[in-house]
């Protein structure tokens, strides 16, 4: 195995109840991602890659099989140990931004560092670095609903990062944000990977990220179909343009 | 925290995942503040049922004193205003005044769960949210018994108030100033600390169960909940 493989799923299934029928949402994929790659996982709607990233997350429960993130198998971890890994290891980007409506666009930066412990003048001030990160300083003040669609993201990105963790994952990030906003957020996610090292994962059927992904994991009908790198997608995207 | 390599577990892991008791507070009442109007109408239900509860016992409290005057032509003025005068013992103690304080406490405890269980439900997807930023389930509890706490305080506080107030007003009404001079300002304090501690015992009461139930989630179903 690689050394420096962070996220290995090994042959997950999940099976969710719709009333009496029961459906296979996920037939047993295996997936191994490499520390600091930035990964997409791409298929139409409906194709099992929110939930296979649910799954990664340690949002949701496999059926059968595993994750281990850092080798260390989630499914084993208790509740505060499930809540550290949440709060240190992994960043999470939502297609519908979920920051906390009722704080500022500042306390919603610094909510994962106070839960991570850090004092709370030392979480402001870092929260502050992190809105100059994504370009939202002199907005710190406001409200999400005060807030367009791509400053929440980046108020949601910069969140994500709070607690420098290894591993970002973005559930389509651009699903709700117009074409403009949506590269600016890609172009973050990807400054973010290569600046600070950090895992990017993102799930999503948004075409412009795969200029920018390392390894593209395309995913149907619940099983992974293709595992693309870089130099090898140029081409394939080459031959539909 | 780092990776014991025996167990391949994470340690000390307890220690390290926190929310301060004083943020917490401030967290619970700033969330009031901003959804002031939302937490107006859950306030209101308790405001309008320790209103009622402190109503009544303020009224026993001046029917006993008026009582202990022992003017025969006030027990029939209050005889024709329809309470009930036990032969012996206070008014408060007959049964249909029990009753009648059942009745009252009955109304307020599902009117306050109802309030609640309205208030937790609205808020799944901020609950989702803050555990995937690894929020514990206690403190997902601690933040809402926070809240209820503060709207119980507040709430109980003007409703016993506001109920003593008419009780006082419509005693006068009835029965002029000597209702006044009779009436045992101990005994009223003691049926509005009463109708207070009522109210903030029942706020959390009511907000335990959703609280509990909306923590205990997976984050998952929580933030699916509102899609």
């Amino acid at each position: 195995m690689n050394q420096s493989t962070i996220v290995r799923v090994s042959n997950v299934v999940k099976n969710f109840k719709l009333g009496k029928v029961e459906v296979n949402v996920l037939k047993g994929i295996s997936l191994d991602i490499e520390s600091g790659k930035y990964l997409s996982i791409m298929g139409p709607s409906g194709s099992g890659k929110s939930t296979l990233f649910n799954m990664i997350g340690g949002l949701d429960k496999p059926t059968s099989g595993k994750v281990f993130i850092d080798e260390i198998d989630i499914a084993q971890l208790d509740a505060y140990e499930l809540a550290w890994l949440r709060c240190r290891k992994i960043g999470y980007i939502f297609q519908t931004f979920n920051l906390i409506p009722v704080m500022t666009a500042l306390e919603n930066v610094t909510l994962p560092m106070i839960f991570a412990g850090v004092s709370n003048n030392a979480a402001m001030g870092k929260g502050m670095e992190l809105l100059e990160i994504v370009g939202l300083a002199e907005r710190h003040g406001h409200k999400p609903f005060e807030l367009s669609g791509g400053q929440q993201q980046r108020v949601a990105a910069a969140r994500a990062i709070a607690n420098d963790p290894a591993i970002i994952l973005a559930d389509e990030p651009t699903g709700n944000l117009d074409l403009k906003t949506g590269e600016e957020i890609i172009a973050l996610l990807k400054r973010l990977s290569s600046e600070k090292g950090v895992t990017v994962i993102s799930a999503t059927h948004d075409l412009k990220m795969l200029n920018v992904s390392d390894q593209v994991v395309w995913i149907r009908d619940g099983a992974v179909e293709k595992i693309e790198n870089r130099d090898e997608l140029s081409i394939s995207v080459g031959e539909i343009g | 925290m780092t990776v014991e390599p025996k167990t391949g577990r994470y340690v000390q892991v307890d220690r390290i995942v926190a929310l301060p008791f004083k943020k917490s507070v401030e967290i619970a009442f700033k969330s009031i503040k901003v959804r002031f109007f939302r937490s107006l109408i859950t306030t209101l239900s308790l405001v309008l049922a320790v209103s009622f509860l402190s109503y009544v016992q303020v009224n026993n409290n001046i029917a006993n004193g008026l009582l202990s005057l022992n003017r025969p032509q006030i027990r029939t003025a209050m005889e024709k205003a329809g309470y009930d005068i036990p032969g012996q013992g206070d008014i408060g103690s007959s049964p249909k005044q029990r009753w009648i304080v059942i009745l009252s406490l009955l109304v307020c405890v599902f009117g306050i769960v109802n309030a609640q269980l309205m208030a937790v439900t609205e808020r799944f997807r901020e609950i989702g949210t803050m555990k995937c930023l690894g929020a514990l389930d206690r403190f997902i509890v601690r933040l809402f018994l926070l809240e209820a706490a503060m709207q119980g305080v507040a709430g109980s506080a003007v409703g016993s108030l506001i109920g003593a107030l008419f009780a006082i007003c419509g005693g006068l009404l009835r029965f002029g100033p000597q209702s006044f001079g009779a009436l045992a300002w101990g005994d009223v304090a003691a049926s509005l600390s009463m109708a207070v501690a009522t109210g903030c015992v029942l706020s959390l009461v009511g907000v335990t169960y959703p609280a509990i139930m909306a923590a205990r989630m997976q984050p998952v179903e929580a933030m699916r909940s509102e899609k």
